[in-house]
């Protein structure tokens, strides 16, 4: 039995095909473990050993992987939402109403993008206290956690951007409330400490910047849209591999040598 | 109580309610570890600093628990449903009117400072403050390992803010809070019409000053007073402190500064409750 299951692994490892996907074999050997991860683009920002502490779930409670993980759900149910929505103040709640009802798993596609979208808010939080109680942000890693600040900074305003796209009540009145704020901004907002009067107005500050009007409306919504669709995502991704990428060039995962 | 329990089963607040659940367990599993290595002298994890392959060890575990979070992601989306309400319309104010829940400790912060200090300069404060903790924590000891008694500072103050600064009003600004933002108890209804006397008055009128100008001064010279504790501190103990010789001027500044900041917060929290006091210093371009 075990002759023959190793003569037919051989023959799945050992030909043309898998090597040419693979570039290596699958004996049981340290040097196959290395290329496993070197040779593979998705499994490269590994290194190809860590210390021992470091894959243990008590030590880092998996909350950046995580978090990343979540990251990858609502990009992939994004994208997937995409095709329903049209992003005007016309369809936009009537497209969501339609995905609800009409369409094979529409509810469950909204429900996977809105709470894989929380849990990353929860799992980055979590990920920030584990990385503050293990004193990970310390030499040589201080640049690495002002990324992570900005990453977090980042996961919330996604989150926001998005909040506002189902255009119902509760979209329309939490971001009513969240950008009220920026009208208080000193000096770049018009009801702001310092404001240079008649210069910054309520049809030019920050918060009309924010929302294309002066109130939360259609230009609003396509404005979010594009941040919460495009540019953040970009924005995220971009200091996500400037993040990783830090992880290992700053040593790799913390420990206490 | 129903009314509470409603809220509490609300489908955009099961992650509030996840993350009170999840933080105690958390915080228990680290502070244990914590404790064990204080005791032990060497931290648990200078034991386990032999190599393992990423393949197959680490990649397995990131995939077990991909696997885990999906399966919980699954059940959840298909237990509850994300909530949508009827069509916007901007003529329709809900009351209370909430931001979504990770925003609520700002907009609970507004009960107690103006829009540009709650909404503005305090977030902006948090951020720069969470970039500056590596840059002016210069406490070599604890990098990489759980620990309590090796940074105890640091620790009280960072648990001090998320906790009770950040969870906490987050908590209450979602579960506490009704029409009008006024505070009902988890076992009140919350009834719009619910009648709070207005007597908060300012700081400077508890104190006989009741003219514009000298109030104005009064004000100043409270809020000055309260930040200049930090270099008053600074030049009292400098001689005879080692650490603040080591922190270095600049740095203690700007810790100083934060710390003050933050304890602010608390601090107008307590005098609203206590003393009804409004505005420590209102002046003609801005209120504190």
């Amino acid at each position: 039995m075990n002759e023959r299951r190793n003569g037919l692994k051989e023959k799945i490892t050992n030909n043309p095909i898998w090597q040419s996907m693979f570039r290596h074999g699958y004996e049981k050997t340290g040097r196959r473990y290395t290329l496993q991860v070197l040779q593979n683009v998705w499994l490269h920002l590994h290194p190809p050993r860590v210390t021992r502490h470091a894959i243990n779930f008590r030590f880092t409670w998996c909350m950046g992987g995580i978090t990343f993980l979540m990251f990858l759900v609502t990009a992939v149910t994004g994208v997937l939402l995409m095709f329903y929505y049209r992003p005007t103040a016309e369809y936009a709640f009537r497209d969501i109403q339609y995905l609800e009802f009409d369409i094979p798993f529409g509810m469950l596609l909204r429900n996977m993008h809105r709470w894989a979208a929380h849990g990353m808010v929860i799992a980055v939080m979590l990920h920030m206290f584990r990385v503050f109680l293990t004193g990970s942000y310390k030499k040589p890693r201080e640049f690495n956690w002002g990324v992570g600040v900005i990453l977090l900074l980042v996961t919330f305003f996604l989150s926001f951007t998005g909040y506002l796209l189902p255009w119902d009540q509760l979209a329309f009145w939490a971001v009513t409330v969240g950008t009220n704020m920026a009208r208080a901004t000193p000096v770049l907002g018009h009801e702001g400490p310092f404001h240079p009067q008649d210069i910054v107005t309520q049809s030019n500050d920050v918060r009309f910047a924010l929302l294309g009007g002066t109130i939360v409306g259609p230009s609003t919504l396509l404005r979010f849209y594009i941040l919460h669709c495009v540019a953040v995502p970009l924005l995220a991704s971009v200091l996500m591999a400037l993040h990783f990428w830090r992880v290992r060039k700053d040593g790799g995962i913390s420990g206490p040598l | 109580m129903e009314h509470f329990l409603e809220l509490v089963t609300k489908p955009d607040n099961v992650p509030i309610v996840a993350i009170v659940l999840l933080l105690p367990l958390f915080t228990w599993l680290a502070f244990s570890q914590g404790r064990r290595n204080d005791r032990a002298g060497t931290p648990a994890e200078a034991a386990l600093n032999d190599k393992v392959y990423c393949w197959p060890y680490l990649c397995r575990n990131e995939f077990l628990c991909a696997i885990i979070i999906m399966l919980v992601l699954g059940i959840w989306s298909i237990t509850i449903d994300a909530p949508l309400e009827e069509p916007s319309d901007p003529t329709k104010t809900p009351n209370p009117s909430k931001a979504p829940w990770y925003f609520l400790a700002l907009q609970e912060m507004l009960v107690y400072f103006d829009p540009w200090i709650a909404g503005v300069v305090l977030p902006g404060l948090i951020i720069a403050g969470l970039i500056a903790i590596p840059y002016i924590d210069i406490n070599p000891r604890g990098k990489g390992y759980y620990t309590l008694k090796e940074r105890p500072f640091a620790l009280i103050t960072f648990c001090f803010g998320f906790f009770v600064l950040w969870i906490v009003l987050m908590v209450v600004g979602t579960f506490l809070r009704g029409p009008g933002w006024n505070f009902f108890a988890p076992w009140k209804e919350w009834d719009p019409h619910k009648v709070v006397p207005l007597t908060n008055v300012n700081l400077s009128y508890l104190f006989g000053i009741r003219n514009e100008q000298p109030a104005g001064i009064f004000g100043l010279c409270a809020v000055a007073g309260y930040f200049a504790l930090g270099p008053i501190y600074y030049f009292l103990k400098r001689g005879t402190s080692k650490f603040l010789q080591e922190l270095g001027l600049v740095r203690y500044i700007v810790v100083s500064f934060l710390l003050l900041t933050m304890m602010a917060l608390p601090i107008k929290m307590i005098l609203r409750w206590t003393l009804n006091i409004k505005y420590i210093w209102v002046s003609p371009w801005f209120n504190i």
